[in-house]
């Protein structure tokens, strides 16, 4: 009996702990941008940052996502082959995102560059268009993987009544299995942006650090994430730590608003 | 047999190198119920899923001997338009949740990109729906989604989807062992009345059901065919002793 009071004790005060240490990082960013809040309202984020990268990556990575995802879940569900394209979904999802960002540097920047020449705008390779592709590069496996779990959730008897009935596994796909597992795929995009909002390494790497809204793909940029990576270093006047944290907070409440609506998606779709 | 519409000739199935159904011969006859029995575990699904190409989706499985449906060898035909043929109701009602009752009916032309004028979707609708004694219940709702329904209603709505398809042959496996016996015995009535234009296979566990409303009787045992024929006869004096310890409740 004593025993189990003990397990129970140290259980529930990890759980103290956990909760304590959301609340003192939410208390701790409110609290240090404060001056920054004061000083500029909230308009420094209409003025002249945005964050163009992570929405505009979803065009190019969810839907490939959602194919992958359908070719390991409906069309290709064991064998050499699945089993192979898995792994490297896989891979690819647990590569740190450093790695990312160095690859981007060294080989994506270089061909935007030739691109830019060849297009006759100014080649500073790094920008928003690297950017918005090596995050998709990054956040492709992990949509895929969600993406994928979402789709098995459709039950098995549907998929054949929709085969009995003479369609083909296209047709399947496109009216039974997407509109069942919408709802899934919805909160699996979610996700992914939430993630995609966070991600600073690779993207602070190769999005050349310009804090006015760009006027074009190739241009320089920045995220909420990159500028502090970026910039945490060199700011020394408090106002400047003040914004900075004050981007941190938004970034906070932004990517666990997105994970909590995401996550309550999916369970009300396993549920159901 | 007077009018067989689909025969099997040495017909076997297997899963990997597994035989699990082993050389069956059978007729089944035209516009008449015929029930398929036999232990859990002796093959009964596969054999059905066999005739509407199902196997075409399960990596492991394959086939081997003739199929005739109306003479057609029919695992040269399109798979395809087997399955439009050949229709197929589930043990456990699966009507499609994200569609309304009407959409379900006529589930089988969206899903086959089949265009169809509004008036020839009501009256394929509502034909349906009134073949599978569901119209009276549910012409008031037909916009509502078919989940709300109860299990018995929800069957019959996957019984008026597949009829839409005007199928020669149904396909059912045990179609009523997920719903309780009023709902059940309504559901018999209906195959009674649906064998004036289908061709009905019934899978079922349920010995006075195909006692009740079978015309023929195959008993499976371990994937042999262990004795076909009438079910009167059959019911009253199995030549096999399987059959008969199967019968009277002494494997199963
Ligand atoms: N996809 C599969 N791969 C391998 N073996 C299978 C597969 N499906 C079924 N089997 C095996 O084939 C045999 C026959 O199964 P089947 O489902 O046809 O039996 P059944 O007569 O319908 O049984 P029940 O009355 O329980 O529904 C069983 O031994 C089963 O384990
Ligand atoms: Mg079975």
């Amino acid at each position: 009996m004593n025993k189990d009071r003990f397990y129970k004790f140290i259980l529930s005060s990890s759980v103290v702990v956990l909760i304590a240490l959301v609340a003192v990082i939410l208390v701790l960013l409110v609290e240090n941008s404060l001056m920054s809040i004061k000083e500029f309202s909230y308009t420094m984020f209409t003025k002249n940052e945005w964050d163009p990268v992570q929405k505009s990556f979803l065009l190019i990575s969810m839907p490939f996502a959602l194919f992958l995802a359908l070719f390991l879940g409906e069309y290709n569900t064991s064998g050499y082959i699945h089993n192979f394209v898995k792994s490297c979904v896989e891979l690819l999802a647990g590569i740190p995102s450093l790695i990312y960002g160095f690859w981007g540097l060294f080989i994506f920047v270089p061909m935007i560059r030739d691109a830019q020449m060849y297009f006759g705008v100014i080649p500073y390779g790094v920008g928003l268009l690297t950017a918005t592709l090596i995050l998709a590069i990054m956040i492709t496996p992990y949509s895929a993987s969600l993406a994928q779990e979402v789709i098995r959730l459709v039950p098995r008897d549907l998929k054949e009544a929709s085969y009995a009935l003479g369609a083909t596994r296209l047709e399947t796909i496109r009216r039974i299995i997407i509109p069942y597992a919408l709802s899934g795929l919805f909160a699996g995009v979610l996700l992914s942006l939430g993630r995609a909002l966070g991600e600073t390494m690779a993207v602070t790497m190769v999005i050349g650090n310009s804090n006015f809204i760009p006027k074009d793909l190739f241009s320089p940029a920045n995220t909420m994430s990159s500028i502090i990576a970026n910039e945490f270093t060199e700011a020394t006047d408090p106002l400047h730590l003040s914004a900075l944290i004050e981007i941190a907070l938004i970034l906070f409440v932004t990517t666990s608003v997105i994970n909590l609506l995401g996550k309550y998606i999916i369970k009300k779709m396993v549920i159901k | 047999m007077e009018n067989p519409i689909l025969k099997l000739k040495n017909f076997n199935v297997y899963y990997d190198d597994v035989r699990v159904v082993n050389n069956i011969d059978i007729n089944f006859e035209k516009n008449k119920i015929t029930a398929i029995m036999g232990p859990s575990g002796c093959g009964k699904t596969t054999l059905l899923r066999a005739i509407n190409r199902m196997h075409d989706f399960t990596p492991n499985a394959r086939v081997e001997g003739e199929i005739l449906l109306d003479n057609e060898d029919l695992n040269q035909m399109d798979a395809i338009n087997v399955r439009r043929k050949i229709g197929m109701v589930f043990q456990r009602p699966n009507p499609f949740p994200t569609m309304s009752i009407y959409d379900n009916v006529i589930s089988g032309y969206k899903l086959n990109g089949i265009k169809l004028k509004k008036a020839e979707q009501d009256e394929i609708v509502e034909n349906s729906l009134t073949k599978s004694a569901l119209w009276k219940e549910v012409k008031d709702t037909l916009h509502k989604r078919g989940s709300f329904l109860s299990g018995g209603q929800q069957q019959r709505l996957c019984i008026a989807r597949t009829l839409a398809m005007k199928p020669e042959i149904i396909l059912l496996d045990e179609p009523t062992s997920a719903l309780d016996p009023i709902a059940t015995q309504f559901i018999e009535e209906l195959f009674l009345d649906l064998k004036k234009e289908v061709t009905l296979i019934l899978v079922t566990h349920n010995m006075s059901q195909a006692a009740r409303i079978s015309n023929d009787t195959a008993f499976l045992y371990l994937g042999d065919l262990v004795e076909f024929g009438k079910t009167k006869r059959m019911f009253t004096t199995p030549e096999n002793k399987r059959t008969e310890e199967y019968l009277i409740g002494k494997i199963g």
